[in-house]
């Protein structure tokens, strides 16, 4: 293991700092002790030409893209993953979580076994800490573009009708539930009990049973403002869990949000990040038409019809979800918050890895974390990206 | 002695960068010839440190073949402490340098043995053929690194404890909490500093200016050990107006009209790029 020190750099620790990053054995390490203690100077260095480094973005919710569906059990589910994975460098992301939306059982169990939790490198952003499984178990009222005659519930057997569904929890991190299905309580927590993270998220619940939810476990919300009930000034609804006096001490309530400018106004956006700013998870809920053009393409079960940065169901006005890359929802929420550059990027990196339980290692560039971050000029486009401090992806125009 | 008055602490620093520049650049440092450079901490040298950076970010000076030795270290601070004189030193400068880490030394204040490590770096001194340059900063009651007043004139590097006034000068960089200040330090001696073949003494603000008072126009005295180096052949002070402020006019006058002199010293200012 060598040391390879980039300058100059910034984007350490949780304010932009004029410093250099310093990589061995995949992971950032301090250059002061090896100055004092090994006495070694780098072995490599690289000109960064005074771009920031951040850590790489981390997609927590993501049905597909590039042609790809999560949702759909091909023969081989894998290197549809693969391609996702090695496309999705080029946004800046190097983790993330494969979602399925509501699905029979059938594909649940053929599709989850064939993804398993790997880490990112040359070929792709890692499978972070397993799939993300938005449904069955959510409201018909808020389904959005989640196919009816697949939705269930757990009432009968409670998490006996989860595995029912799902098959095997090996590969499983997030699951979205509309809390007011009865015996939620349980099965959040037997599901936050095997370290899954539970999302709120396509329901009908008031702010009691949202709040419920989350002394049971959850600790999530699944693009706020989308399929649930608007605030309303005496019962604010799932969106009240922002500003809660109710949730256990100490515990961080994460929410989704996309955005793309088309999910969610501007204001409500900006409403959302003062009421709660610690909270806000940038994801993309990007769909198979990511990356591709437009026209009709497929998402879970049913057809799509793309537009610019639209997608609808087909011969609907229901959205189904955004493909603006991850690396776009961050410069559309730096422009549209006024917030920080940090705090733009954090959204990306630090509270998605907070919420998974995973920001020792990722989210951050700190001493000691893995070296996951991306190259990005002064707009916040992305120049290059590194996975365990070895290029991953490099823009046409920053090739030699 | 030489005593250089800069208008304002800027100018000072620059001058005392420009000089070490030169320094180094005229002894023509290489493989088998290394540069010996003491070193100071504190506030006064920050200015020189960001000079000497930019010269070497230019690609004017390298630190290539330079040994540097710094003057004291705190006792049981840890050495990533924020305060430590490790940190400050790779901080402020060697970080931003290409010196090799092991031509770069401090005294451990966290050495098993402490008298063991001071005579240690004094025969890192000797076998590195002396100090060429020492540069050093003054306390407010006059001592050069932490050889507090009362100390020996002909001492060596050893362990000190601080006197009250520099743990109050101190208190600044903890917060404030008197508690938190280290109470001892690793110091090179008075000998030390004067065995070197010049020393550059740094002496900025008003609040410095009694004790440059007491070093220069006064006698030879271990109260003020700064005064020590009346009896070196080859010293410089640099210092900025408000340091004056206690010196006779004579005095001021008298130096302020050799400056033509001393800028010859730093202008030309000498550059690495003309040689290679």
């Amino acid at each position: 293991p060598r040391p390879t020190p980039r300058q100059p750099a910034a984007g350490l620790g949780r304010s932009v700092r004029r410093e250099d990053l310093w990589v061995r054995g995949g992971r950032v390490v301090d250059p002061e002790k090896l100055f004092f203690d090994e006495r070694r100077v780098a072995d490599e260095q690289r000109d960064c030409g005074g771009r920031i480094l951040a850590p790489g973005f981390i997609d927590v919710q993501i049905n597909g893209g590039f042609g790809v569906d999560f949702s759909k059990a091909t023969e081989d589910v894998g290197s549809g993953v693969a391609l996702v994975a090695r496309r999705l460098l080029s946004h800046g992301v190097t983790s993330f979580c494969p979602t399925l939306i509501t699905s029979p059982p059938e594909i649940y169990h053929k599709v989850l076994p064939q993804i398993p939790v790997k880490s990112g490198g040359p070929h792709g952003a890692g499978v972070l800490a397993g799939v993300h499984l938005e449904g069955p178990f959510i409201s018909r009222e808020k389904r959005g573009a989640h196919p009816e005659a697949h939705l269930r519930s757990f009432e009968a057997n409670a998490f006996h009708d989860v595995l029912a569904t799902y098959g095997p929890l090996d590969n499983v991190r997030i699951v979205t539930l509309a809390p007011e299905l009865g015996r939620s309580h349980e099965v959040i927590q037997a599901l936050t009990a095997r370290g899954i993270c539970v999302s709120v998220g396509h329901s009908v619940a008031d702010l009691q049973a949202a709040e419920q939810a989350v002394r049971s476990g959850a600790s999530f919300i699944t693009h706020l403002f989308n399929a649930m009930l608007p605030f309303h000034h005496r019962d604010p609804g799932i969106v009240g869990l922002l500003t809660s006096d109710q949730l256990p001490p100490g515990r961080c309530i994460f929410y989704g949000m996309i955005a793309d400018g088309i999910h969610t106004n501007a204001a409500a956006l900006r409403i959302a990040h003062r009421a709660h700013p610690q909270g806000l998870v940038l994801v993309t809920d990007a769909v198979p038409a990511l990356g591709l053009g437009n026209g009709r393409h497929t998402l879970g079960q049913q057809e799509v019809e793309v537009d610019g940065l639209m997608a609808h169901v087909a011969g609907t006005k229901t959205l189904c979800g955004s493909i603006a890359p991850m690396d776009v929802c961050v410069r559309y929420f730096l422009q549209a918050t006024g917030c920080s550059v940090e705090t733009a990027l954090e959204a990306a990196s630090l509270h998605p890895a907070q919420l998974l339980g995973l920001d020792k290692h990722k989210g951050s560039l700190e001493f000691g974390a893995d070296a996951d971050f991306v190259v990005l000029d002064e707009a916040l486009c992305v120049q290059a990206t590194y996975i365990s401090g070895e290029l991953v992806w490099q823009a046409e125009d920053a090739r030699p | 002695m030489r005593l250089v008055i800069l208008d304002n602490y800027d100018l000072a620093s620059e001058w005392a960068a420009k000089y070490i520049c030169n320094r180094i650049i005229q002894f023509k440092p290489g493989q088998d010839r290394y540069f010996t450079l003491g070193l100071p901490t504190g506030s006064t040298p920050l200015g020189c440190y960001k000079k000497l950076i930019e010269y070497h970010k230019n690609g004017d000076l390298s630190f290539k073949y330079v040994k540097t030795f710094n003057m004291d270290e705190y006792v049981g601070l840890p050495r990533n402490h924020p305060e430590s004189y490790h940190s400050y030193m790779w901080n402020n400068f060697f970080k931003h340098i290409d010196i090799d880490p092991n031509n770069a030394h401090i005294l451990d204040g966290n050495a098993a043995d402490l008298q063991a490590e001071c005579d240690a770096f004094e025969k890192k001194i000797k076998d590195a053929g002396g100090i060429d340059l020492f540069v050093g900063g003054i306390g407010p009651d006059g001592h050069i690194a932490f050889n507090e007043p009362g100390s020996s004139l002909v001492s060596r590097t050893r362990l000190k404890t601080l006197a009250m006034d520099t743990i109050l000068a101190n208190a600044k960089y903890f917060d404030g909490d008197l508690s938190k200040v280290p109470t001892m330090a690793l110091t090179v001696g008075v000998g030390t500093v004067m065995d070197a073949r010049e020393v550059m003494i740094l002496i900025t603000g008003a609040h410095k200016a009694f004790a440059l008072y007491k070093a220069i126009e006064e006698g030879v005295s271990h109260m003020w050990t700064v005064s020590a180096f009346q009896q070196h052949p080859r010293t410089i002070f640099v210092c900025d107006e408000d340091a004056t402020l206690e010196l006779r006019v004579k005095t001021v006058k008298y130096f302020k009209g050799l400056m033509h002199v001393h800028n010859k010293l730093v202008d030309p200012l000498f550059s690495m790029k003309e040689g290679i």
